[in-house]
């Protein structure tokens, strides 16, 4: 791995750090339940964004796993507490 | 094999910047704009314009890594576009739904012309 690759991946990294700590912010202080939901939804999405980045600085495919699940289980968690705002119940 | 994996590289760092330039825009367009509705377009960049650029990333430096075509993170893509637009739809009609029943004010209905 050369100079600029990994300058690279610490660079997208910190710049994805200060992301999620924006969106914990909103996470934290948003008016409304479903600005909750929206920034922890964000939140997953560069989870997974992350963990794809890991995957190019270990040189290792088993990150892809990961991430795939990531978006599963974001996808899942974010449409079952939408459908509790909705109705008060998740099914 | 002299210029090319550095030529590789060079792409995949480019990107990978890119990707996280996006993100922290989304970031702050979740945390500035004033309305949850328009609060809702935000994360739209981070799972759509982000994760192509981080996939076509990976794609490229696997394939010049490894052995052949390293196409599987392109599952990632197929899913976040399914699901995404769902998450979205299911989570703006909780909001109208909630700010009906508190007596929120409501953004304008769609005009047909």
């Amino acid at each position: 791995m050369s100079t600029v690759l990994s300058l690279a991946i610490t660079t997208t990294l910190v710049l994805y750090a200060a992301a999620l700590g924006i969106a914990m912010l909103r996470l934290f202080r948003g008016p409304s339940a479903q600005d909750r939901v929206l920034a922890m939804d964000f939140v997953y999405v560069v989870g997974m964004l992350v963990m794809l980045v890991l995957a190019i600085r270990y040189d290792s495919e088993m990150y892809f796993e990961g991430a795939l699940l990531m978006v599963l289980f974001g996808f899942v968690g974010s449409v079952a507490l939408a459908k509790f705002l909705l109705r008060g119940e998740v099914i | 094999m002299s210029a090319l994996p550095a030529l590789s590289e060079l792409v995949v760092a480019v990107l990978l910047v890119a990707s996280g330039l996006v993100v922290l825009v989304a970031a702050l367009g979740l945390w500035r704009l004033p309305d949850f509705f328009l609060r809702m377009h935000a994360p739209a960049l981070a799972s759509t314009l982000a994760a192509w650029i981080v996939s076509f990333a990976s794609i490229v430096h696997f394939s010049t890594r490894g052995a052949g075509l390293a196409l599987h993170v392109w599952l990632i893509i197929i899913v976040l576009s399914i699901t995404a637009p769902i998450t979205t739809i299911v989570l703006a009609r909780a909001a109208l739904f909630r700010r009906r029943q508190a007596g929120d004010p409501l953004p304008p209905p769609l005009q047909r012309r």
